[in-house]
Protein backbone atom coordinates (compact mmCIF):
# COMPACT_ATOMS: atom_id res chain seq x y z
CA UNK A 1 0.00 0.00 0.00
CA UNK A 2 1.47 3.32 -0.93
CA UNK A 3 -0.41 6.56 -1.19
CA UNK A 4 2.74 8.59 -1.72
CA UNK A 5 2.01 11.88 -3.41
CA UNK A 6 3.63 12.53 -6.77
CA UNK A 7 4.36 16.13 -7.68
CA UNK A 8 5.08 17.47 -11.14
CA UNK A 9 5.51 21.05 -12.28
CA UNK A 10 5.92 23.33 -15.24
CA UNK A 11 7.06 26.93 -15.51
CA UNK A 12 5.06 29.37 -17.63
CA UNK A 13 6.74 32.77 -17.60
CA UNK A 14 7.02 33.87 -13.99
CA UNK A 15 4.36 31.41 -12.83
CA UNK A 16 4.90 27.74 -11.92
CA UNK A 17 2.07 25.23 -11.95
CA UNK A 18 2.42 22.29 -9.57
CA UNK A 19 0.25 19.20 -9.98
CA UNK A 20 -0.19 16.75 -7.12
CA UNK A 21 -1.33 13.17 -7.39
CA UNK A 22 -2.18 11.32 -4.17
CA UNK A 23 -2.34 11.79 -0.41
CA UNK A 24 -0.70 14.97 0.86
CA UNK A 25 0.80 14.08 4.24
CA UNK A 26 4.22 15.12 5.55
CA UNK A 27 6.10 13.46 2.68
CA UNK A 28 3.68 14.82 0.09
CA UNK A 29 3.87 18.29 1.63
CA UNK A 30 7.66 18.22 1.67
CA UNK A 31 7.71 17.13 -1.97
CA UNK A 32 5.47 20.09 -2.88
CA UNK A 33 7.66 22.46 -0.84
CA UNK A 34 10.84 21.18 -2.51
CA UNK A 35 9.38 21.73 -5.96
CA UNK A 36 7.89 25.13 -5.04
CA UNK A 37 11.12 26.44 -3.45
CA UNK A 38 13.14 25.34 -6.47
CA UNK A 39 10.88 27.43 -8.70
CA UNK A 40 10.91 30.42 -6.34
CA UNK A 41 14.72 30.29 -6.19
CA UNK A 42 14.77 30.43 -9.98
CA UNK A 43 12.76 33.64 -10.05
CA UNK A 44 9.19 32.39 -10.21
CA UNK A 45 6.81 34.99 -8.72
CA UNK A 46 3.57 33.03 -8.44
CA UNK A 47 2.53 29.45 -7.86
CA UNK A 48 -0.61 27.59 -8.90
CA UNK A 49 -1.23 24.37 -6.99
CA UNK A 50 -3.52 22.06 -8.91
CA UNK A 51 -4.82 19.41 -6.48
CA UNK A 52 -7.35 17.74 -8.79
CA UNK A 53 -5.74 14.32 -8.30
CA UNK A 54 -5.61 14.60 -4.51
CA UNK A 55 -8.54 13.59 -2.33
CA UNK A 56 -6.97 13.92 1.14
CA UNK A 57 -4.67 16.58 2.57
CA UNK A 58 -3.95 15.98 6.24
CA UNK A 59 -3.13 18.73 8.73
CA UNK A 60 0.61 18.00 8.55
CA UNK A 61 0.50 18.46 4.79
CA UNK A 62 -1.52 21.65 5.24
CA UNK A 63 1.03 23.02 7.72
CA UNK A 64 3.73 22.60 5.06
CA UNK A 65 1.50 24.35 2.51
CA UNK A 66 1.23 27.23 5.01
CA UNK A 67 5.04 27.43 5.05
CA UNK A 68 5.08 27.59 1.25
CA UNK A 69 2.41 30.31 1.34
CA UNK A 70 4.44 32.24 3.90
CA UNK A 71 7.52 32.11 1.70
CA UNK A 72 5.55 33.28 -1.35
CA UNK A 73 4.05 36.16 0.65
CA UNK A 74 7.52 37.14 1.96
CA UNK A 75 8.56 37.55 -1.68
CA UNK A 76 5.44 39.55 -2.51
CA UNK A 77 4.31 36.78 -4.81
CA UNK A 78 0.99 34.99 -5.17
CA UNK A 79 -0.29 31.48 -4.55
CA UNK A 80 -3.52 30.06 -5.91
CA UNK A 81 -5.17 26.66 -5.51
CA UNK A 82 -7.39 24.91 -8.02
CA UNK A 83 -9.05 21.55 -8.55
CA UNK A 84 -9.93 21.12 -4.87
CA UNK A 85 -12.46 18.53 -3.78
CA UNK A 86 -15.33 20.05 -1.77
CA UNK A 87 -13.80 18.60 1.42
CA UNK A 88 -10.35 20.09 0.80
CA UNK A 89 -11.97 23.39 -0.23
CA UNK A 90 -14.00 23.41 2.99
CA UNK A 91 -10.94 22.55 5.10
CA UNK A 92 -8.84 25.33 3.55
CA UNK A 93 -11.64 27.83 4.18
CA UNK A 94 -12.11 26.64 7.79
CA UNK A 95 -8.43 27.33 8.36
CA UNK A 96 -8.60 30.76 6.77
CA UNK A 97 -6.22 29.84 3.95
CA UNK A 98 -8.61 31.40 1.43
CA UNK A 99 -7.85 34.83 2.91
CA UNK A 100 -4.25 34.58 1.76
CA UNK A 101 -4.38 32.26 -1.23
CA UNK A 102 -7.18 32.38 -3.77
CA UNK A 103 -9.09 29.22 -4.60
CA UNK A 104 -10.41 28.61 -8.12
CA UNK A 105 -12.38 25.78 -9.68
CA UNK A 106 -10.11 25.54 -12.72
CA UNK A 107 -6.43 25.88 -13.52
CA UNK A 108 -7.16 28.43 -16.23
CA UNK A 109 -8.91 30.75 -13.77
CA UNK A 110 -6.10 30.37 -11.24
CA UNK A 111 -3.47 31.09 -13.89
CA UNK A 112 -5.37 34.11 -15.15
CA UNK A 113 -5.58 35.54 -11.64
CA UNK A 114 -1.92 35.13 -10.62
CA UNK A 115 -0.71 36.29 -14.04
CA UNK A 116 -2.34 39.70 -13.61
CA UNK A 117 0.20 42.52 -13.42
CA UNK A 118 0.97 43.40 -9.79
CA UNK A 119 -0.36 46.84 -8.90
CA UNK A 120 1.36 47.21 -5.53
CA UNK B 1 -28.27 -24.28 -2.00
CA UNK B 2 -31.28 -22.73 -0.29
CA UNK B 3 -32.66 -19.53 -1.79
CA UNK B 4 -35.48 -18.79 0.65
CA UNK B 5 -36.75 -15.28 1.50
CA UNK B 6 -37.08 -12.14 -0.54
CA UNK B 7 -34.68 -9.83 1.29
CA UNK B 8 -31.21 -9.54 -0.17
CA UNK B 9 -28.38 -10.75 1.99
CA UNK B 10 -27.22 -7.91 4.19
CA UNK B 11 -27.27 -6.52 7.66
CA UNK B 12 -31.03 -6.02 7.92
CA UNK B 13 -31.49 -8.84 10.42
CA UNK B 14 -28.03 -8.88 11.84
CA UNK B 15 -27.04 -7.73 15.31
CA UNK B 16 -25.15 -4.51 15.93
CA UNK B 17 -24.14 -2.90 12.67
CA UNK B 18 -20.53 -2.39 13.49
CA UNK B 19 -17.08 -3.29 12.28
CA UNK B 20 -13.98 -3.23 14.44
CA UNK B 21 -10.36 -3.12 13.44
CA UNK B 22 -7.02 -2.46 15.01
CA UNK B 23 -4.24 -0.63 13.24
CA UNK B 24 -0.62 -0.36 14.31
CA UNK B 25 0.90 3.01 15.09
CA UNK B 26 2.81 3.28 11.82
CA UNK B 27 3.05 5.69 8.89
CA UNK B 28 0.09 5.70 6.50
CA UNK B 29 -1.93 3.17 8.54
CA UNK B 30 -4.57 5.89 8.77
CA UNK B 31 -5.22 5.31 5.07
CA UNK B 32 -6.02 1.65 5.77
CA UNK B 33 -8.65 2.86 8.22
CA UNK B 34 -10.19 5.29 5.71
CA UNK B 35 -10.87 2.41 3.31
CA UNK B 36 -13.16 0.87 5.94
CA UNK B 37 -14.97 4.16 6.53
CA UNK B 38 -15.48 4.57 2.79
CA UNK B 39 -16.86 1.05 2.43
CA UNK B 40 -19.44 1.59 5.18
CA UNK B 41 -20.35 5.04 3.89
CA UNK B 42 -20.96 3.55 0.46
CA UNK B 43 -23.05 0.80 2.06
CA UNK B 44 -25.57 3.38 3.31
CA UNK B 45 -25.25 5.38 0.06
CA UNK B 46 -23.66 8.37 1.77
CA UNK B 47 -22.49 10.98 -0.74
CA UNK B 48 -18.86 10.90 -1.83
CA UNK B 49 -18.25 14.36 -0.39
CA UNK B 50 -19.54 13.34 3.03
CA UNK B 51 -17.48 10.15 2.92
CA UNK B 52 -14.43 12.30 2.15
CA UNK B 53 -15.21 14.42 5.22
CA UNK B 54 -15.42 11.31 7.41
CA UNK B 55 -12.15 10.04 5.91
CA UNK B 56 -10.30 13.28 6.62
CA UNK B 57 -11.67 13.51 10.19
CA UNK B 58 -10.58 9.90 10.74
CA UNK B 59 -7.12 10.63 9.34
CA UNK B 60 -6.79 13.54 11.75
CA UNK B 61 -7.93 11.47 14.75
CA UNK B 62 -5.43 8.73 13.83
CA UNK B 63 -2.42 10.97 13.26
CA UNK B 64 -3.23 12.89 16.43
CA UNK B 65 -2.99 9.63 18.36
CA UNK B 66 0.08 8.47 16.42
CA UNK B 67 1.93 11.67 17.28
CA UNK B 68 0.79 12.54 20.77
CA UNK B 69 -0.86 9.62 22.55
CA UNK B 70 2.21 7.50 23.33
CA UNK B 71 0.08 4.35 23.02
CA UNK B 72 1.09 1.59 25.44
CA UNK B 73 0.09 -1.16 23.01
CA UNK B 74 1.33 0.68 19.89
CA UNK B 75 -2.13 0.27 18.38
CA UNK B 76 -5.30 2.19 17.66
CA UNK B 77 -8.63 0.46 18.18
CA UNK B 78 -11.25 1.55 15.68
CA UNK B 79 -14.96 0.81 15.62
CA UNK B 80 -17.24 1.82 12.76
CA UNK B 81 -20.97 1.82 13.44
CA UNK B 82 -24.01 2.34 11.27
CA UNK B 83 -27.29 3.50 12.75
CA UNK B 84 -30.45 5.46 12.22
CA UNK B 85 -31.98 8.21 14.35
CA UNK B 86 -35.25 9.99 13.60
CA UNK B 87 -35.19 8.56 10.10
CA UNK B 88 -31.64 9.70 9.36
CA UNK B 89 -28.90 7.17 8.81
CA UNK B 90 -25.48 7.83 10.24
CA UNK B 91 -21.94 6.52 10.19
CA UNK B 92 -20.05 6.72 13.45
CA UNK B 93 -16.33 6.18 13.96
CA UNK B 94 -14.71 5.55 17.32
CA UNK B 95 -10.96 5.97 17.64
CA UNK B 96 -9.62 4.59 20.91
CA UNK B 97 -6.03 4.72 22.05
CA UNK B 98 -4.47 3.39 25.23
CA UNK B 99 -2.14 6.33 25.57
CA UNK B 100 -1.44 8.98 28.16
CA UNK B 101 -4.59 11.02 27.51
CA UNK B 102 -4.87 14.78 27.13
CA UNK B 103 -7.05 17.67 28.20
CA UNK B 104 -8.81 18.56 24.95
CA UNK B 105 -10.48 21.59 26.50
CA UNK B 106 -7.04 23.12 27.08
CA UNK B 107 -5.98 22.79 23.46
CA UNK B 108 -5.44 26.26 22.06
CA UNK B 109 -7.57 27.22 19.06
CA UNK B 110 -5.28 27.51 16.05
CA UNK B 111 -5.32 30.35 13.55
CA UNK B 112 -3.38 31.16 10.43
CA UNK B 113 -2.33 34.51 11.89
CA UNK B 114 -0.73 32.71 14.86
CA UNK B 115 0.87 30.19 12.50
CA UNK B 116 2.47 32.96 10.41
CA UNK B 117 4.27 34.47 13.38
CA UNK B 118 5.29 31.18 14.93
CA UNK B 119 7.51 28.28 13.95
CA UNK B 120 4.64 26.02 14.92
CA UNK B 121 2.21 25.62 12.03
CA UNK B 122 0.49 22.56 13.49
CA UNK B 123 -2.41 21.92 15.85
CA UNK B 124 -5.31 21.94 13.39
CA UNK B 125 -6.45 18.34 13.89
CA UNK B 126 -9.22 18.83 16.44
CA UNK B 127 -10.60 21.89 14.68
CA UNK B 128 -10.76 19.99 11.39
CA UNK B 129 -12.49 17.02 13.04
CA UNK B 130 -15.10 19.24 14.73
CA UNK B 131 -15.75 21.19 11.54
CA UNK B 132 -16.17 18.19 9.27
CA UNK B 133 -18.25 15.88 11.49
CA UNK B 134 -21.81 16.46 12.72
CA UNK B 135 -21.19 15.27 16.28
CA UNK B 136 -17.90 14.79 18.11
CA UNK B 137 -17.36 13.53 21.63
CA UNK B 138 -13.90 13.33 23.18
CA UNK B 139 -13.18 11.59 26.46
CA UNK B 140 -9.71 11.20 27.84
CA UNK B 141 -7.95 10.07 30.96
CA UNK B 142 -5.04 8.01 32.20
CA UNK B 143 -6.57 5.03 30.37
CA UNK B 144 -6.22 6.77 27.03
CA UNK B 145 -8.44 8.77 24.70
CA UNK B 146 -11.64 8.03 22.86
CA UNK B 147 -12.83 10.18 19.98
CA UNK B 148 -16.36 9.43 18.85
CA UNK B 149 -17.41 11.09 15.60
CA UNK B 150 -20.74 10.87 13.83
CA UNK B 151 -21.77 11.91 10.34
CA UNK B 152 -25.37 11.86 9.16
CA UNK B 153 -26.10 10.69 5.63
Amino acid sequence: MSETCKVSSERRGDVAILWTDGYINNQGGEEIAREAYAHLDQGVRALVLNLEKTRIVNSIGISILIEVLEKVMDRKGALAFCGLTPTIDKTFRIMGLAQYAEIFPTQEEALRSVSKPQTA
Amino acid sequence: MSQGGTAPPGLANAGPREVSMTIPVAPEMEIVATAQAAALGEYIAMSRDKIDEVKLALVEACINAFEHADCRDEQLHLTFRLGREKGREWLEVEVLDKGKGFNHTAVEEPSLEKAFVSHRKRGWGLQIIKSLMDEVDITSGEWGTRILMRKYK
